[in-house]
């Protein structure tokens, strides 16, 4: 359990018991695919630590497992992450190849790694096959956005934006779908979805006339950078003792991984991105997305995870 | 070093209820309206919050509102304006009452 966590006494896992809730999975019908952790930023709040420095990647031998396994099962949606998407060689293979096997591919952003020639290549790519791009943007203003994603990032994202938007995304009425993340720049929880969304959509417009379809707010997970940087600022207890607060038991039907499965750079399973971040295999056991030969069937457990607290808060965040 | 202000004594407010329960109970459910969503966001009734907190000069309200305000999607730079306009009507209000002072002057003077 984590230390802070148990100084309230009670772990993510008996809080479900206390309000007779399991953890366990509804029908799979999503696939996230993390291609690596190499990423041309490094986010104050990324759990999974990505950065210059990472050099984890997927190879095509893996890409072709999961190409494979989307040809198999034919998920409702498959969503590409990273670390930078943009940053592995081989991603337009990829690409490519789940493309005709789900109705909604979706890849992650940090927006500037589309900038440039190979970024250009890579949006004809996803124009072409009707991707959906969900970029991340913390804020809607310059200092909150730096104070995560660096230096510099501010103007450089509201150009791939602009540019995102002469190609046709996220265009009022447009097949081409963008939406925006937003993590908190700090050890607080993310605003009202809707609310946010239309403070974005405002200030967007009105400063840099940029538009967008949707917002989808997230709490920050403890666990990575953002756990270092709560424990070296001192917020780590406030911040758990805020999770666990906030609990709120009608999020846990919601919730992501009891619909979705992960698979990291080597072709392992895990039942979110999170539960990747710590090592929690799905099932409890490393097993390797080439052996899947059925979907999870409902019922089964998933692991409880103090972590999780972050995706109940609230309203809960999936 | 002892001071009067902690910030954990927040958490504790309800317990002003202790000996005027119905007193605390009709504050708190007024406090509780006041600030849900109206005619006004929530976001923009934590600023307001927030900007009348530096003017009462309440720590207590400060650490609570500059929370509120972020998690209600405010950035620092929204912030920073509303302690502006706190404090424009703050110095307006001393300085308005120059006008007094001149009247009073003008009379007392040749």
């Amino acid at each position: 359990m984590d230390e802070a966590i148990q100084r309230r006494g009670e772990s993510f896992g008996e809080r479900l018991a206390r309000h007779g809730l399991a953890l366990t999975r509804e029908r799979t019908t999503a696939l996230q695919v993390n291609v690596g952790f190499a990423c041309d930023l490094a986010c104050g709040h990324c759990h999974l630590e990505a950065g210059p420095a990472r050099g984890e990647m997927m190879q095509l031998e893996v890409m072709a497992e999961v190409i494979a396994c989307a040809r198999r099962f034919r998920f409702a949606s498959i969503d590409l992450t990273g670390g930078a998407p943009e940053l592995v060689p081989e991603l337009p293979y990829l690409v490519r190849g789940v493309a005709p096997e789900t109705p909604r591919l979706i890849v992650r952003t940090n927006l500037v790694s589309l900038e440039g020639e190979r970024g250009e290549e890579l949006l004809r790519l996803y124009r072409e096959l009707q991707v959906v791009l969900v970029a991340s943007l913390p804020a809607g203003n310059q200092s909150q956005t730096e104070a995560q994603r660096g230096v510099g990032v501010w103007q450089r994202s509201i150009r791939v934006l602009e540019r995102l938007n002469a190609l046709g995304y996220g265009l009022p009425g447009s097949p081409l779908e963008l939406d925006l993340v937003s993590n908190p720049s700090g050890a607080f929880l993310p605003p009202q979805q809707l609310q946010a969304q239309e403070k974005f959509r405002r200030d967007l417009a009105r400063k840099h006339g940029v538009s967008f379809h949707n917002l989808y707010t997230f709490a920050n997970v403890p666990l990575g950078r953002f756990r270092s940087f709560l424990e070296r600022s001192g917020n780590l207890d406030g911040y758990l003792e805020k999770l666990w607060a906030g609990f709120n038991p009608c999020a846990v039907a919601g919730l992501m991984c009891r619909s979705q499965l992960s698979v990291d750079w080597r072709g392992r399973l895990y039942d979110c991105d999170f539960h990747l971040a710590r090592g929690l295999a799905h099932g409890g056991a490393a097993r390797f997305i080439s052996d899947l030969v059925e979907l999870p069937p409902a019922g089964t457990p998933i692991a409880a995870a103090d972590h999780c607290y972050a995706c109940t808060v609230g309203s809960g965040f999936t | 070093m002892e001071t009067y202000y902690d910030p954990r004594d927040l958490g504790s407010f309800a317990e002003i209820g202790k000996d005027a329960p119905e007193l605390a109970g009709k504050f708190f459910d007024y406090y509780n309206e006041v600030f849900a969503e109206g005619e006004l966001t929530e976001r923009e009734k934590a600023l307001i919050a927030l900007a009348v907190a530096h003017t009462v000069q309440c720590p207590y309200c400060i650490d609570a509102y500059t929370r509120a305000c972020l998690e209600k999607g405010s950035h620092l730079g929204e912030m920073t304006e509303a302690l502006h306009v706190v404090t424009a009507i703050r110095g307006g209000a001393s300085l308005v009452h120059g006008v007094q002072m001149r009247k009073i002057a003008e009379k007392l003077s040749l």
